[in-house]
């Protein structure tokens, strides 16, 4: 299969990576990639490997956002599998998640020993802090390109989900069931009011 | 605590609706997994449940293996390896499958038209993320402004995350909040 794509990253093309090289350069970027793996990985394969323009990247990485589950996995399992079909997909995803998963639970084993110990327990809360405000940060990135629109609805949905997941603690499953829908609806209604 | 073939099959179930659910990223689907493992299942505290979040914060790689402590947790390693398998596993099938259908497409408005309409979704679900941990964990005022300078930071400056956590860490730890 041809596919059009592929033409825009040269490099990749003429020296497509071997399974084993994916699998070491997602391992690479994750394990480098304390606090966000999407910046090391953009760096490692837009700029050092050469391996996409940065067109293609954000293409890529566009697609393994708006779907659901994390990011980064995405990105490496829709990467690898361009470059080396199914298998190339598999390695890249390993690769990405085998050594941090072990890691992580090393360091749990090892804050499991001074998990009594106040001032472990206070940092651990601390980095929690940070970590919600990073999060906040996220949220009010994504809500900007909203604001300009000056359409109340997609508010209105917003303003619905934090209700019912952060506030009522209803089910994930029947919030998300209801409105995904519900907000699909909403977006085609809103396009065919407005043809532009 | 070894895990018995129960649990697997609940932590298996459990992530693998979350990971086809978690639209926005892994951390969107954060208050579902702290009502299912603290509030449904009993398998651990709030604060475990907090701790499992720090300590993947501050862990190379994904944020997401917090789902590997929270397996870990309830049945070892064999726990961590299925958590991790089935929350992403799925998302990562279904994107594979999506990106072959959009190649061979040429229809693109469908694609645009759901993005659009998932933006919202995310948006709301990421803000109940941070209400699920700042209700655990900004309990003072400081902790409060140290939540909030974080996020103006990391809208105004290119600071990398970690030396924010970092400096979240040694504020903890000094007693600070």
């Amino acid at each position: 299969m041809q596919n059009t794509r592929q033409a825009e990253f040269a490099d990749l093309k003429a020296h497509p990576p071997g399974l084993a090289k994916l699998f070491f350069a997602f391992a690479q970027m994750s394990l480098l990639g304390f606090g966000g793996v999407l910046l090391w990985a953009r760096r490692d394969i837009v700029e050092r490997r050469r391996w996409l323009s940065p067109e293609a990247f954000n293409e890529i990485f566009a697609l393994s956002q708006f779907l659901p589950g994390p990011n980064i996995v995405n990105l490496a399992m829709v990467f690898g599998s361009r470059v080396r079909g199914v298998p190339g997909g598999i390695v890249s995803f390993l690769g990405l998640l085998i050594f941090p998963a072990i890691i992580v639970v090393m360091i749990a084993a090892v804050y499991s020993q001074y998990r009594d110990i106040e001032p472990a327990q206070r940092a651990l809360s601390g980095v929690v802090t940070v970590a919600s405000g990073l999060l906040l940060g996220m949220t009010i990135k994504m809500i900007e390109p909203l604001a300009k629109r000056r359409s109340p609805l997609p508010f209105v949905i917003i303003a619905a989900v934090f209700l019912a997941l952060g506030i009522m603690r209803w089910p994930l499953t029947w919030v998300v069931l209801t409105a995904v829908p519900a907000s699909i609806a909403v977006t085609v209604v809103a396009r065919r009011s407005r043809p532009s | 605590m070894s895990g018995t073939g129960h649990d697997l099959t609940v932590l298996a179930l459990t992530f693998v609706v979350l990971s086809l659910l978690a639209v926005g990223g892994a951390l969107s689907a954060l208050p579902d997994m702290h009502r299912i493992a603290v509030e449904t299942q009993h398998w651990m505290s709030d604060r475990e449940f907090t701790e499992a979040v720090a300590l993947a914060q501050i862990s190379p790689g994904p944020n997401i293996l917090v789902v590997t402590l929270i397996g870990y947790h309830v049945a070892g390693a064999a726990g961590a390896i299925v958590s991790t398998l089935a929350m992403c596993g799925p998302s990562a099938a279904l994107a594979y499958t999506v990106d072959r259908i959009m190649q061979h497409s040429r229809k693109r408005t469908w694609p645009g038209v759901i993005r659009t309409a998932l933006v919202p979704v995310a948006i709301g679900m990421t803000g109940a993320s941070v209400a699920l941990l700042g209700y655990s964990v900004d309990k003072t005022w400081t902790a409060v402004a140290v939540t909030l300078i974080a996020a103006v930071l990391s809208l105004v400056t290119r600071i990398n995350p970690l030396l924010l956590l970092g400096a979240g860490a040694l504020l903890g730890f000094a007693g600070v909040m």
